[in-house]
């Protein structure tokens, strides 16, 4: 059946297809070097550095004041009294070392593809939705939807998370620090999910592909959503991603509970909602 | 959308009214329709405080006549009062249409409730011997400058400001709701209960009064109901989570206590902190910063959720 789809693709010319884009992230075409950057990226240096003092400023001021830094080729910006507000940092498409801080609000570091965020605070709901690729690390506790429609990157909050962490994930590594809420995992597609406490109910619900791992208990697993089995390769890489941010599972790698799709759902059926009907 | 926000200090008094006004301020962006206070102060021995009022804000703005009928539903409220044997300790014209007593009664409260909201437009926003819920059109600002509400003294309070989705721009819509008859009780809530008409009716049945279509209000006379059947708070707001269905977050306030409730698909949000002298909890965490400017520590509640602090 693989063949005969692969066959049918390259048929329909899907392969062909010459892709064109541009990101940070090694995707594309490895001997396309100016398709890594995105066209208007400022060329920063990591050695000079500066902060502003965000307290009294209003949130599109802030979000402005970091991207003429950048074009003044500043590599390493720390934001001061970021005071919780929304939508903070978001958009960047450039190399940067960016620290915050304090806390942000909602929709922190949106849609960002490269830099490396620290955020010494907490962090309110969805924060790095639809990051492409870079880091971001939270010192303290996430809201709901973190992560949401990840794309690429790793995305890291020590503390605790609430509900729907990485919904509709696309790829990349979410890391929980703790706990998360709720429907973690939901409609995820891509990319892995590492928990280091508990997970809540319906995790994976409805998950796609994509991986999850938990080091403490789940409260209930989602539809479709099932038991995999841990692999060398799995701890590897898993022991690997946690050094990097100076994090531990609490029972060693090789104890946590790996979490996949069970790909029985009906969007695995070769038939259409509709024709299923007619043939059952 | 919505905000909520509630507070409490733990032992001691401070002026809520300001803390509480500052927090809504800032949650302007979730709903500019209008904002509502259900502040607690310090309850005075066998004396009662009643929030009313005679007409909505938009009446004022109709006809000639509306300014002499608020004053003709004003007197039938206090003939009313008299006939019951209430005694008038103080009372206070907050505004045309608004109106603030305090009064001592040993009677049935139930039945002077029903006997005020008998005339027509007249609603009582709250009775108690602590609480007092002010409500109007506007934001935070500009209903606290109206009804006075900076230097309010007291324990704990909730608040809301309100984006009107599913009922009209008008006092009776705003939060929080007051859970008729019960003294000192009031809810503000995020979200949309899809049981509304089911519960309502049973309710009805019960003997509960609604005075809006608005399910936030159904919170209120449910908790109020679950403990008249003998449950405390901890219990009915645990219950309601099995029993109300939809997608919410609602704070409650009793005469000592604040509490918060999160359905299971945790679908609104709440931002809590927790200090041992006080706790803050909002929607946002601007709010809780428009108090606490400098780091603090916060989180999420979790689905399901339930927490109950005394004040």
């Amino acid at each position: 059946m693989a063949e005969l789809k692969q066959k049918d693709s390259h048929a329909m010319g899907l392969h062909e297809e010459q892709l064109v884009g541009r990101t940070q992230q090694i995707f594309f075409s490895a001997e396309e070097e100016e398709g890594f950057t995105y066209p208007g990226a400022f060329e920063v240096d990591f050695d000079r550095s500066t902060a502003f003092d965000a307290a009294n400023m209003e949130i599109k001021d802030i979000n402005l004041r970091i991207r003429q830094l950048m074009s003044e080729g500043y590599g390493d910006i720390t934001v001061q009294n970021p005071g919780a507000k929304h939508s903070l940092g978001v958009g960047i498409l450039n190399r940067l070392k960016l620290t915050f801080d304090g806390s942000l609000g909602y929709f922190g570091v949106g849609l960002i593809d490269g830099p490396n965020v620290r955020i010494t605070g907490r962090v309110g709901w969805s924060c790095a939705e639809n990051m492409m690729a870079g880091t971001v690390v939270v010192e303290k506790n996430a809201g709901s939807t973190f992560g949401a429609a990840l794309r690429g990157g790793d995305l890291v909050c020590k503390g605790d998370v609430g509900s729907r962490t990485g919904i509709d994930q696309k790829g990349g590594t979410i890391i929980v620090g703790g706990r998360t809420g709720a429907f973690s995992g939901f409609m995820m597609q891509r990319g892995r999910m590492i928990i280091l406490g508990d997970a809540g109910i319906n995790l994976g619900d409805s998950m796609y592909d994509g991986t999850i791992y938990v080091a403490g208990k789940i409260a209930g697993l989602g539809v479709d959503a099932v038991e995999g089995e841990m692999t060398e390769l799995d701890t590897r890489w898993l022991q690997s991603k946690l050094t990097l941010y100076g994090l531990e599972s609490p029972n060693g790698v090789a104890n946590m509970t790996k979490i996949v799709a069970g790909k029985q759902l009906w969007n695995y059926d070769n038939l259409e909602p509709t024709e299923k009907k007619l043939v059952l | 959308m919505c905000g909520i926000a509630g507070l409490i200090h733990r032992g001691e008094t401070s002026d809520i009214g300001s803390e509480l006004t500052s927090m809504l301020q800032a949650l302007k962006h979730r709903g500019p329709d209008s904002t509502g206070f259900a502040l607690y102060g310090e309850p005075t021995a066998s004396q009662y405080v009643i929030r009313f009022k005679v007409a909505e804000q938009e009446d004022m703005r109709k006809g000639f006549r509306i300014h002499e009928e608020v004053k003709h539903r004003k007197q039938q409220v206090d003939g009313r009062m008299e006939e019951l044997g209430v005694s008038i300790i103080a009372q206070e014209q907050v505004t045309e249409y608004a109106h603030r007593y305090h009064f001592s009664y040993g009677g049935d409260m139930k039945r002077l409730a029903d006997y005020i909201e008998d005339i027509e437009g007249a609603e009582i926003l709250s009775i108690g011997s602590a609480l007092e819920l002010i409500k109007d059109l506007g934001d935070a600002n500009t209903v606290s400058d109206q009804y006075g509400l900076d230097g309010f003294n007291g324990t704990h309070a909730i608040g809301h400001t309100r984006m009107a989705t599913e009922s009209d721009v008008d006092i009776r819509s705003a939060h929080p709701y007051w859970a008729y008859p019960f003294n000192d009780v009031a809810v503000v809530h995020n979200g949309q209960l899809t049981n509304y008409w089911n519960s309502r009716r049973e309710l009805e049945r019960r003997g509960h009064r609604f005075m809006s279509n608005c399910d936030s209000e159904l919170i209120a006379v449910y908790l109020a109901d679950r403990m008249d059947r003998g449950e405390d708070l901890q219990e009915s707001m645990h219950r309601s989570i099995n029993e109300l269905d939809g997608v919410f977050t609602y704070v409650v306030a009793t005469g000592d206590k604040l509490g918060m409730a999160k359905d299971v698909m945790a679908a609104k949000p709440m931002v809590l902190y927790e200090s041992d002298d006080f706790v803050a909890l909002a929607s946002e965490e601007v709010a809780i910063r428009s108090i606490f400017p400098n780091e603090i520590d916060t989180y999420d509640p979790y689905e399901g959720e339930v927490r109950v602090w005394q004040s």
